[in-house]
């Protein structure tokens, strides 16, 4: 019987204790980890909890991420609940073994600290290994502060033990922004989070001796097609219940959760979309707009994977120009991001204009004014009725202007 | 020696090594595949089926036993009666369980799973050896009768 762990209404906790708490409450039974910066508290509290009691579970140290992952694998194709945590090169080295987790339908929940990738080297957050997780068949979710990395982590278990989804989610919260500054966060209480969560029911378990299985069995041209599409559909049909979990939350706690999120969005002629604490700039940035007369507003994705194509171009078919933000250096094209939400806007009857941001890498500052200047520039392209610069720019770096492409459209 | 000491479907139940990897029978569409690639290994509820003989288990048609898995063997082991001691070690040493024994008697190969590895060869130590592997497409009974004999101790 796991010792009681006081908590008080409010707490001052920072994105990656929120996290560790989720995992407390959610009675974990197994993280296996290997710590990274910035995201080591999260699995070093939770060894902390196993070690004083406070949960009844197992706290494995691995020499690799690629080897925690698998553990992770092992003990939930075993049938326990099961979690860790990652961040930057950490998640490369587990990027073979995510794709395993996802095709094996088992629903893992990995709190990502995002963090950018080598080289050069560097511990500040930006989205790089967030969208390198991006194809991987995960149910990826964004936290933007502190209390939603802590409701979050509660929904996803939620969501990936539902026996109609079975896949892994990834609760993504910024490096060190994020995750290293202590906010006011009002959990639930111990009982209320066990109920909301529930008990593990497991699927195929391993130790069910009565019912031996097989893991990871191999396919080739024969299998392998048919076996992909029903996991993309599977993650495609979980759109309804991440809905109806953010619902049952927002019942208990008053805390809404739309797996699209938007602020003056009402009327906004100019919109700046973006993910992670991004988002909250932003948001005051518009504020700031709107004084000046310019109906700025901001969308928000609270969840990347499955990408929610109809709720992205529902939010913005009224606008007249969108900038796209990308905090991941895009390698020789236009940002992931950016060719999401272009694609979506294709389809919709206004096609508004769609320019792409780079961003904040390696944790540059993403500042209100750079912001506004941005919602500024859209303004001008709404005015002009076309695109008035280059479709794909970077913003807040040093040097000259950096750009690429220009729309045929002028 | 004869052949029936070698038969093919030595100690097996009835759907060992029926199915052919790969020919294509029971193709279902993307709706009808397991969750996960997850397969079950038996039929039924498989409670103590370690303390059952290969031959009483339920296999599944997921099971590799159910399925000939050794068309790339190219040489095969056989084995001669006349000369084993019973002594165990190719069935200890073999890798894909594929030496057929019952109360510590040696009974033959099961071709279906074979690889021709050759271990068994390897670790047999009659003289000769009782098991010799020779041409996939060799027949059973001129195997047997081209066995070699008894060698002599060589002195040092």
């Amino acid at each position: 019987m796991a010792v009681k762990f006081d908590l008080n209404e409010r707490e001052v906790w920072d994105g990656n204790y929120a996290a560790s708490q989720a995992l407390r409450q959610a009675d974990v039974d197994v993280v296996v980890a290997y710590p990274i910066t910035p995201s080591t508290p999260i699995v070093e509290n939770y060894g902390a909890y196993v070690g004083n009691g406070y949960i009844d579970g197992e706290f494995v140290m691995v020499e690799s991420e690629h080897a925690a992952m698998s553990g992770c694998i092992g003990a939930s194709a075993a049938g326990g609940r099961v979690s860790t945590a990652t961040s930057s090169q950490g998640f490369a080295l587990m990027a073979e073994v995510l794709y395993q987790a996802s095709g094996m339908r088992l629903p893992i929940v990995l709190n990502v600290v995002n963090r950018a990738l080598a080289s050069p080297l560097n511990v500040r957050g930006d989205h790089a290994d967030m969208y390198l997780g991006r194809d991987s068949g995960w149910i990826q979710m964004g936290a933007f502060n502190a209390q939603e990395a802590y409701d979050l982590a509660l929904c996803a278990f939620k969501v990936a033990e539902n026996h109609s989804v079975r896949l892994p989610v990834m609760v993504h919260q910024d490096g060190f922004i994020t995750s290293h500054t202590a906010q006011n966060v009002y959990p639930l209480t111990d009982e209320k989070a066990k109920a909301f969560v529930g008990e593990f029911v497991p699927v195929d378990d391993m130790l069910d001796f009565s019912r031996p299985v097989t893991y990871g069995a191999q396919t080739e041209e024969d299998w392998h097609f048919e076996h992909k599409a029903k996991q993309h559909k599977a993650l495609m049909d979980s759109r309804t219940v991440i809905d109806d979990v953010f619902a049952e939350f927002k019942e208990l706690t008053g805390r809404e959760y739309k797996r699209v999120e938007t602020y003056d969005m009402e009327d906004a002629d100019v919109v700046i979309i973006g993910l992670g604490t991004t988002v909250e700039t932003a948001r005051v940035a518009a504020k700031n707009m709107r004084e000046k007369g310019v109906k700025a507003g901001v969308v928000a994705i609270r969840c990347f994977r499955p990408f929610p194509y109809d709720e992205v171009r529902e939010a913005l078919e009224g606008a007249k120009a969108i900038a796209v933000t990308d905090r991941s250096s895009p390698g020789g094209a236009m940002g992931a991001f950016y060719n999401e939400v272009a694609a979506a806007m294709y389809t919709s009857k206004s096609r508004p204009m769609v320019t792409g941001f780079v961003y904040g890498l390696g944790g540059r500052d993403f500042s209100i004014e750079e912001a506004e200047r941005i919602f500024a520039e859209q303004q001008a392209h709404a005015d002009a009725g076309h695109i008035t610069t280059d479709i794909q720019q970077f913003s807040g770096l040093r040097g000259p202007h950096l750009g690429f492409f220009k729309t045929a459209r002028g | 020696m004869s052949v029936e000491s070698q038969d093919l479907n030595l100690c097996a139940n009835d759907n060992r090594g029926q199915l052919q990897l790969g020919a294509g029978a029971g193709l279902v569409g993307w709706d009808e595949v397991t969750q996960g690639i997850v397969l079950t290994s038996f039929n039924g509820d498989a409670t103590g089926i370690a303390n059952k003989k290969a031959e009483e288990r339920t296999y599944s048609e997921f099971n590799s036993y159910t399925a000939s898995v050794a068309s790339w063997r190219v040489n095969k082991p056989v084995f001669n009666r006349d000369i084993c001691i019973d002594c165990q070690n190719c069935w200890v040493w073999c890798p894909d369980s594929s030496i057929l024994s019952r109360d510590k008697q040696m009974l033959g190969i099961d071709y279906d799973h074979c690889k021709g590895c050759e271990v068994c060869v390897e670790v047999c130590p009659t003289n000769p050896k009782s098991l010799l592997m020779f041409n996939e497409h060799a027949d059973l009974d001129e195997s047997l009768a081209a066995w070699p004999e008894k060698k002599k101790k060589e002195k040092k």
